[in-house]
């Protein structure tokens, strides 16, 4: 049998240490990147002509980071790269790729999907301002475009991000007014057993809540989010709270980054055809995974916080993994001493995964709660309201009938900020398990396309 | 086990199905609709939205104003109007042959009202500034619209189960057979239906129990290729078809008033009738890219955001099965619309209901009677 | 106050001139089409439905609320498109012309 053609969608964390893994066998993967630079999120790259050395963009995963990029620049020569190339579709079992407006279709053997995660989103009343990030977002202005989101910016939401972000912020001179965490602080506490399973993480997750602190940072935790305060016109002017003794705290900003851990980017999957089951630790439909990120179909494999959110080191085992069910799958040798350590590595990461998930849980009574005039799809600016009225006077019961009948999740973001929270307000007035609810059924193209896209002449 | 009882049982519950029940009720007639799935879910929530008459088959217009007379009024009769805008429909042509072509359908629709206007040149430059040079003639449809297919037959099944229709939705029939005087039904779940009289408008699948009656129809079921751009500001009222013989030149599109445009045309594919799945093959999602810059070129400058496809089913003979059963009296049928039933949607519930009510109808669908196939059930015996 | 985001450091780079609603603006070689927006302006468009300005959410390409328009009547992630020279970026939504052949 011939070297199978493997594809790589994505050149974040888990991408990269995939297409390592199977170069170091002797395969030639084609790499497929809809970014300018590799990366990914977390480690993403600051442009050409940037100054800023790793220690003072990457802090304590400077290194990391660096070894990351050099990995990927030691393979260039031995890959197919394409960056600035987005893969739209899957079908046939070919990837459907655009760049520049031209468009190719590419054959293969295995498929190995490391597409990522985005920021999690509640909505609050007002979250649609000019002035409203998620925390992603927030970081990704600093890190790759040495900017703040605002002059006076709260940070709003729940998980390590939150405090991450917040930290980097102050540390890169930007005012930050609060952090506003929606755990119990005895949650923390209470998921320490699984915390423990990442020492160092957790000794530099307290230690940013100290720095912030020290700083005359305003942390509050156990916070209900009530409203972003603004105007059409102008955007964010402030953040209202209810505290956990129950007072209402008001915060002046002109920038709110939010956001609630991360929710995998799954949609190729979808496309693939793979199969997804509900999560119920964390609320939400995931592809179906079994060992070493094979999917429910033969050939296709997930790795990294697209398939999991373990995180960016966590990202890299399941990259490596994922390469080496490949390799087993297409007969070729692997070390199997390296295959049990990778996956013991992996199987302690995802207990502080859960021990993450424990501490600072998906607020999804806050969905229940939202007043009828809060947007919940911000594309198509749908409120919680006229949602509710498609259960209650349409009898929509599942994720697709709601959209099809009102559009939350028909916008320009295919669901991806909304369909969460939609789920859960679906499920809160219609009086049934939020799994029942269902997720909205996935198309292509995964990201808007272009018209003028033309299929490239060979 | 007790069957649920009404004088008739409709068997299918999308535009056709939800519209012949509400206009049953309206004339006092007891109905039970079964669907497998939820209300409009098929082919009738996915097709293209067109509520056009210009185009059809000349036998088919007065069927076609019938329905567009209800279509006017639908706000007024269920209290809601599904989005339905009258906003013109704009047939354009590349070719002379594509001109020669409307301005015939112009001449022989004449007697229907449709009010067609062959433009051209300068004239069709004016009245439509943003048509791109390729196109050379139209023919515009004043008095035609469209609408919002995703919520056409969920409002029209709700207006007939406020005036006491019984509609059973995630009720999969297993088995459809005459016993005695009545038809029994049957669910997957073991619940039984019956009535004296079965009106079967179950799209696709409707050939599998018109056979089980010894009535085969060719009929074949394909997906529309569709997609939707990202809103836009309003800018293009009518909606817009190819007037060609090709069909990998046939593209059509509407602009919603929220500013979306919805795309269609110029390929089908097979689709899994037992899956009930449906896919849009991306080649003919870019083969739609080519056509669309021929019509209106500032369309290059735009970006799809989802495809999706669905089940329609075609006849033979272009023509849908709309009748009397030709073998089994009490049994109807109104089905297989070869992708173009969303307008008559509630003309054919109007009809079916006139005509189980009273033995006969106004409006003259002879030519679509399931005795036309009779050739297939003799060869089949 | 005229711009949303502001530049904490970088600012030795060299200068991009780009247009926005008819006026001259400076960015720096190497910004995203946002930031050369936002470091001049509180908004990059306004929402198709009435709730007001947008000015991006998630800076990563996914959430698609950052798309502007050109002058020429292009369309733009801001996000995810690299500043250039020359760029003219219009913040209201176009009239209906839009659509009409030059």
């Amino acid at each position: 049998m011939g070297q199978p053609r493997v594809i790589i969608i994505g050149a974040g964390p888990s991408g990269v240490r995939c297409a390592e893994t199977l170069v170091a066998a002797g395969l030639r993967p084609t790499v497929v990147d809809e970014g300018r630079r590799d990366g990914g999120q977390i480690y993403r790259r600051q442009p050409d002509n940037f100054t800023r050395p790793y220690a003072k963009l990457y802090g304590t995963e400077a290194g990391k980071a660096q070894s990351l990029h050099e990995s990927f620049d030691a393979l260039r020569g031995k890959i197919d790269y394409l960056p600035e190339t987005l893969a739209w579709n899957i079908a046939d079992r070919k990837v459907h790729v655009m760049r520049d407006r031209q468009t190719r279709a590419l054959p293969y053997d295995a498929l190995v999907i490391c597409s990522g995660a985005t920021d999690r989103l509640m909505p609050v009343k007002g979250w649609h301002y000019a002035g409203t990030y998620s925390l992603g977002a927030s970081q990704i202005a600093l890190k790759a475009q040495a900017c703040a989101i605002g002059r006076q910016v709260v940070f709003m939401g729940t998980g390590p991000l939150l405090y991450l972000v917040a930290s980097q912020y102050v540390k890169a001179g930007a005012d930050v007014v609060a952090v506003l965490d929606t755990s119990p602080f005895m949650r923390r506490v209470a998921a320490l057993p699984k915390l423990l399973a990442r020492p160092a993480v957790l000794r530099n997750g307290f230690a940013l809540v100290a720095e912030l602190k020290r700083e005359g940072v305003q942390v509050l935790t156990g916070v209900t989010p009530l409203e972003i305060k603004g105007s059409p016109e102008t955007g964010v002017q402030g953040v209202v709270i209810r505290d956990s003794s129950g007072n209402e705290r008001a915060f002046e900003c002109d920038a709110v980054g939010m956001g609630y851990h991360l929710r995998p980017e799954t949609q190729l999957a979808d496309l693939a055809r793979c199969a997804f089951r509900f999560d119920h630790e964390t609320r939400q439909w995931l592809p179906e995974v079994g060992e070493d990120g094979r999917t429910s179909v033969p050939g296709v494999y997930l790795a990294g916080d697209g398939m999991k959110v373990l995180g960016a080191d966590g990202a890299e085992i399941g990259g490596r993994l994922a390469a080496m069910a490949v390799l087993k799958d297409f007969k070729l040798p692997v070390a199997e001493h390296e295959l049990q350590r990778l996956r013991e590595e992996q199987a302690r990461m995802d207990r502080f995964r859960r021990g993450l998930v424990q501490a600072f849980p998906w607020p999804a009574q806050q969905a229940a709660q939202l007043p009828d005039d809060a947007l919940v799809c911000r594309c198509e600016a749908i409120t919680a309201g006229e949602l509710r009225r498609t259960v209650c006077d349409m009898g929509a019961q599942e994720a697709n009938r709601a959209k099809a009948l009102c559009r939350v999740g028909m916008g320009r973001c295919q669901g991806r900020y909304c369909a969460n929270a939609g789920a859960e307000v679906i499920a809160h007035a219609a009086g049934i398990p939020v799994e029942q609810v269902g997720r909205l059924r996935g198309q292509a193209p995964v990201k808007p396309l272009s018209i003028a896209a033309q299929e490239e002449v060979e | 086990m007790n069957a649920q009882r009404a004088d008739v049982i409709i068997v299918g519950g999308g535009i056709m199905g939800a519209s012949a029940a509400f206009f049953l009720r309206k004339r006092g007639v007891s109905v039970i609709l079964l669907e497998r799935g939820l209300i409009g879910q098929q082919a009738s929530g996915v097709n293209f939205g067109n509520v056009r008459r210009q185009g059809r088959y000349i036998d088919q217009l007065p069927l076609a104003n019938r329905s567009r007379e209800i279509w006017l009024k639908l706000k007024e009769l269920i209290g809601e109007d599904a989005e339905f805008m009258l906003s013109g429909h704009l047939r354009v042509g590349y070719r002379p042959e594509h001109e020669e072509r409307m301005a015939k359908y112009a001449q022989d629709s004449q007697p229907y009202g449709l009010g067609l206007q062959m433009i051209s040149g300068r004239a069709l430059r004016e009245r439509f500034p943003f048509l791109g040079p390729e196109v050379t003639a139209g023919s515009y449809a004043p008095h035609d619209g469209h609408a919002n297919p995703r919520l056409a037959a969920p409002a029209i099944g709700r207006a007939a189960a406020r005036l006491g229709a019984q509609v059973f939705e995630n009720t999969e029939i297993v088995n459809i057979e005459k016993d005695g005087e009545d038809f029994r039904v049957t669910a997957a779940d073991g619940r039984i239906f019956r009535a004296p009289v079965a009106l079967i408008t179950a799209g696709a699948w409707a050939n599998r129990i018109s056979t089980s009656f010894g009535e085969p129809v060719p009929l074949q079921a394909k997906g529309p290729q569709m997609c939707v751009t990202e809103p836009v500001p309003y800018a293009i009222p009518p909606v817009m078809g190819v007037a060609s013989e090709k069909m990998e030149e046939g593209i059509y599109f509407r602009q919603v008033a929220r500013g979306n445009i919805v795309i269609g045309g110029c390929a089908r594919e097979a689709v899994d009738l037992d899956k009930r799945r449906a896919y849009v093959n991306p080649k003919n999602t870019l083969l739609q890219f080519t056509q669309l810059p021929r019509v209106i070129p500032a369309l290059k400058g735009l970006s799809i955001i989802r495809v999706w496809s669905g089940i329609e089913s075609y006849l033979e003979d272009d023509r849908p099965v709309i009748g009397p059963s030709s073998r089994v009296p009490g049994l109807y049928y109104a089905f297989g619309f070869n992708g173009e039933g969303f307008q008559l949607g509630p003309g054919v519930g109007d009809v079916m209901a006139e005509l189980i009510h009273t033995g006969a109808t106004s409006t003259p669908i002879e030519q679509y009677h399931i005795a036309r196939f009779s050739r297939l059930a003799v060869n089949a015996a | 106050m005229s711009q949303r985001f502001v530049r904490l450091a970088e600012t030795g780079r060299p200068r991009v001139r780009i247009v926005i609603d008819g006026h001259g603006a400076e960015a720096f070689k190497g910004d995203t089409l946002m930031v050369a927006v936002l470091s001049h302006a509180r908004e990059l468009r306004e929402s198709e439905f009435g709730d007001g300005k947008r000015a991006g959410f998630c800076l990563m390409g996914a959430c698609q609320d950052c798309w502007v328009w050109t002058a020429d009547g292009e369309r733009l992630r801001a996000c995810t498109t690299v500043v250039a020279e020359g760029m003219h970026i219009v913040t209201k939504q176009p009239e209906a012309a839009w659509a009409n052949l030059a």
